[in-house]
């Protein structure tokens, strides 16, 4: 074992649950990816930040994209590169070696020191992509054709691999994770995490923006919740301007910072009976 | 010494561990094997503290995968302990229950199960056991083999369901089952109301891939580049081929009419999914109100002039569309069956409205209805006949996310009239 259980528990930016950092543990412990779902902005990609920075790692990030194959995480042959060095006689072309070019996974299992790896938002790519990648997160190995070379993980690395979606992920893939679903952050995690983004905060502005901010995430017909950085934008806006804590209730100054879609905004006057002004 | 009461309180939590394993799978929640023995490698690796909410969040976090399991998990759990509670009284029993019962549970699994799970030896395992059984004469039954150096068990005397139990965090005191009985994540089940997002999601699955499409040959294909290059000379000459995409045309009519207005957020969840969903080849949508005549309109709100014939949709969209119907199927019976029955004020039917859905039904073999009343009222809702007529027509599902599914695959699934 490289670590002991319990090794991490957030860092000084990043306000963790106690139930999040188990399951962290757990999954370190098992060796196993740690997948993590939660609304937009609840902070799923800065987890592996904060895991790499206080468990003094490396942090290798995978940015999945709807385009995104299994196999460009692990290499890359460039075919093309090695096609035009042959016609101009330069490298050395029978050196296959030269052209494969190793993907993060790949790169996270050929580095000295046991890294973090973040596979972020592995949703987005095609429904096949997760069971792609079943063997390599397994047995933490994959084999190179044109070289002939299995690369195996030195370090098994720590992998954690956030989705925002609900139910694509296929059944034998989420059986080799362990799973952790953030939930939306209640009033007292809130304020720890704004804690951590503002140094001299009015505690009366805080207490008014926060009230403000659930009573929205409470209306009903909106499409798009705001979510915790909006909130920290907001509060930003609020501080900056000068607005006094007592108004933001009654017109909600800058709402376009929290709310982002124009039918959104008139839902919310609506339900909260707010006045008008600009 | 291990004594006869010893025995019997081993015997007793063995079953209690192996109950709990299928009354999970009882109570539907989708527990593998795999998962099973990772959890109890879990236990035996001490990850899991002294305090059964850490047991509670330590099974959720590996044999739970999805939010939407996560209420059903919640009330297995506090259904499971609650009745172990009522049923025995004798807390300690739970201990030798988690210390003890597991090697002998993960042996007696494994001997069910052990080709599927080969990381276990059967040697190991009764190694692993008799090692267990010798540690067990040094203590009494129930021993605090799980309890720190605090002392007093989470399982103490009052039972663990009241008493309060520490998870961390600045004196945030909640009992496991107070955890799992709040139900904080009821609103994630899939068999209840949804976003568009979980209805995007299934209709992804709706597709069927094929390099066939017109579309840009942008992916280099080694093979040809080879060939023409030796074509050439032996002059680098780079070829391409076609990306493989999804060939899946879909046409969608919806019901617009006032007796939708109720299912409104649902229909819009599916709209707004179908809408974002991109990965099709062609979407065509177009509305009906109530029942389909000589007209589909352009627009939810089904004004006259702004529509189409239906003839001219079916003439010009291929029977390869794949045709999903959202509708409640409620009506008049009239509606459906008479002529003349349009109940658009000024608009008169000569071909019921019967015959214009067989015609859709004929000239697309691939399509399904879905409705977003809840199936177990299909037979006594206020319109049944017509939804029943209906239903025999189209194959009809509900409209959650759990019915689109079953629809889609209906929808790939082979020609079928």
């Amino acid at each position: 074992m490289q670590h002991h259980f319990g090794d991490f528990a957030g860092s000084a930016d990043y306000v963790v649950t106690p139930e999040l950092m188990h399951a962290v543990n757990v999954s370190i412990a098992l060796g196993k990816p740690l997948l993590v779902k939660g609304e937009p902005g609840t902070g799923k990609t800065m987890l592996a930040e904060s895991i790499a920075s206080s468990l003094g790692k490396e942090l290798l990030v995978w940015s999945v994209k709807s385009t995104t194959k299994a196999r460009e995480g692990l290499y890359v042959y460039d075919t093309v590169q090695r096609l035009y060095d042959s016609q101009f006689n330069e490298g050395d072309v029978a050196d296959i070696g030269k052209y494969i070019r190793l993907g993060k996974l790949g790169e996270a299992f050929v580095a000295k020191e046991q890294p973090v790896l973040l596979i972020d938002e592995i949703d987005k790519a095609d429904l096949e992509f997760p069971n792609d990648l079943l063997w390599e997160l397994d047995r933490m190995e994959f084999y190179i054709h044109e070289t002939k070379e299995t690369i195996r993980a030195k370090n098994r690395p720590i992998v954690i691999i956030t989705s925002n979606a609900e139910k694509e992920l296929p059944d034998p893939f989420l059986r080799r994770c362990v799973f952790h679903y953030i939930a939306f952050p209640d009033k007292e995690q809130m304020k720890s995490i704004i804690d951590v983004h503002f140094d001299d905060l009015e505690a009366n502005l805080l207490e008014r923006a926060m009230e403000a901010f659930y009573e929205i995430r409470d209306v009903r017909d909106i499409q798009k919740k705001p979510s915790t950085s909006e909130l920290i934008d907001w509060i930003r806006a609020l501080q900056i301007s000068g607005v006094p804590a007592e108004k933001i209730a009654e017109y909600l100054p800058f709402a376009g910072v929290l709310l982002k879609k124009n039918q959104d905004i008139d839902a919310v006057s609506r339900k909260l009976g707010l006045q008008k002004k600009g | 010494m291990r004594s006869v009461a010893n025995l019997a309180c081993r015997k007793r939590a063995e079953t209690v561990f192996i109950e709990f394993f299928y009354h999970l799978k009882e109570q539907k929640c989708n527990v593998s094997l795999t998962e099973w023995l990772d959890l109890m490698d879990a236990l035996e690796q001490g990850l899991c503290g002294p305090s059964l909410v850490d047991f509670y969040y330590l099974c959720r976090s590996i044999l739970v995968k999805s939010e939407a399991e996560y209420d059903r998990f919640d009330r297995a759990f506090a259904l499971y302990f609650r009745d172990l509670k009522d049923a025995t009284e004798i807390p300690e029993e739970v201990f030798a229950w988690l210390s003890d019962g597991l090697q002998r549970t993960k042996e007696e699994l494994m001997e069910k199960w052990d080709p599927l799970t080969p990381r276990y030896g059967l040697e190991e395992l009764r190694e692993l056991l008799a090692q267990r059984l010798e540690e067990q004469k040094e203590r009494h039954c129930g021993g605090n083999y799980w309890v720190g150096t605090g002392g007093t068990s989470a399982f103490g005397h009052g039972g663990f369901a009241e008493q309060g139990i520490r998870i961390g965090g600045e004196g945030r005191y909640r009992s496991a089952l107070q955890i799992a009985e709040d139900r904080q994540f009821r609103d994630f089940r899939e068999d209840e109301i949804l976003d568009p997002r979980q209805f995007q999601v299934a209709l992804r699955r709706l597709r069927q891939y094929s390099s066939t499409v017109p579309t840009e040959k942008m992916e280099l294909d080694i093979d040809g580049t080879i060939d023409a290059t030796s074509a050439n000379g032996g002059f680098l000459k780079l070829a391409f081929e076609k990306p493989r995409k999804n060939t899946i045309k879909l046409l969608l009519l919806f019901d617009s009419a006032g007796s939708m207005l109720i299912h409104s957020r649902l229909c819009s969840a599916l709209f707004q999914a179908v809408d974002r969903s991109t990965h099709f080849s062609d979407l065509q949508v177009y509305y009906f109100h109530n029942c389909i005549y000589e007209h589909l309109y352009k627009t939810p709100r089904c004004l006259r002039g702004e529509w189409v014939d239906t003839e001219w949709v079916m003439g010009n969209l291929s029977s390869e569309y794949r045709v999903i119907l959202v509708g409640d199927g409620t009506m008049a019976p009239t509606e459906l069956f008479a002529p003349g029955g349009n109940c658009m004020v000024g608009l008169f039917n000569e071909i019921p409205g019967i015959q214009w859905l067989k015609s859709i039904k004929t000239r697309y073999p691939h399509h399904i209805w879905l409705n977003p009343i809840p199936k177990s009222h299909w037979d006594h809702v206020f319109g049944h006949q017509t939804l029943g007529a209906l239903s025999e027509l189209f194959p009809m599902y509900e409209l959650t996310v759990e019915g689109l599914t079953q629809g889609i695959k209906k929808l790939l699934s082979d020609q079928e009239r």
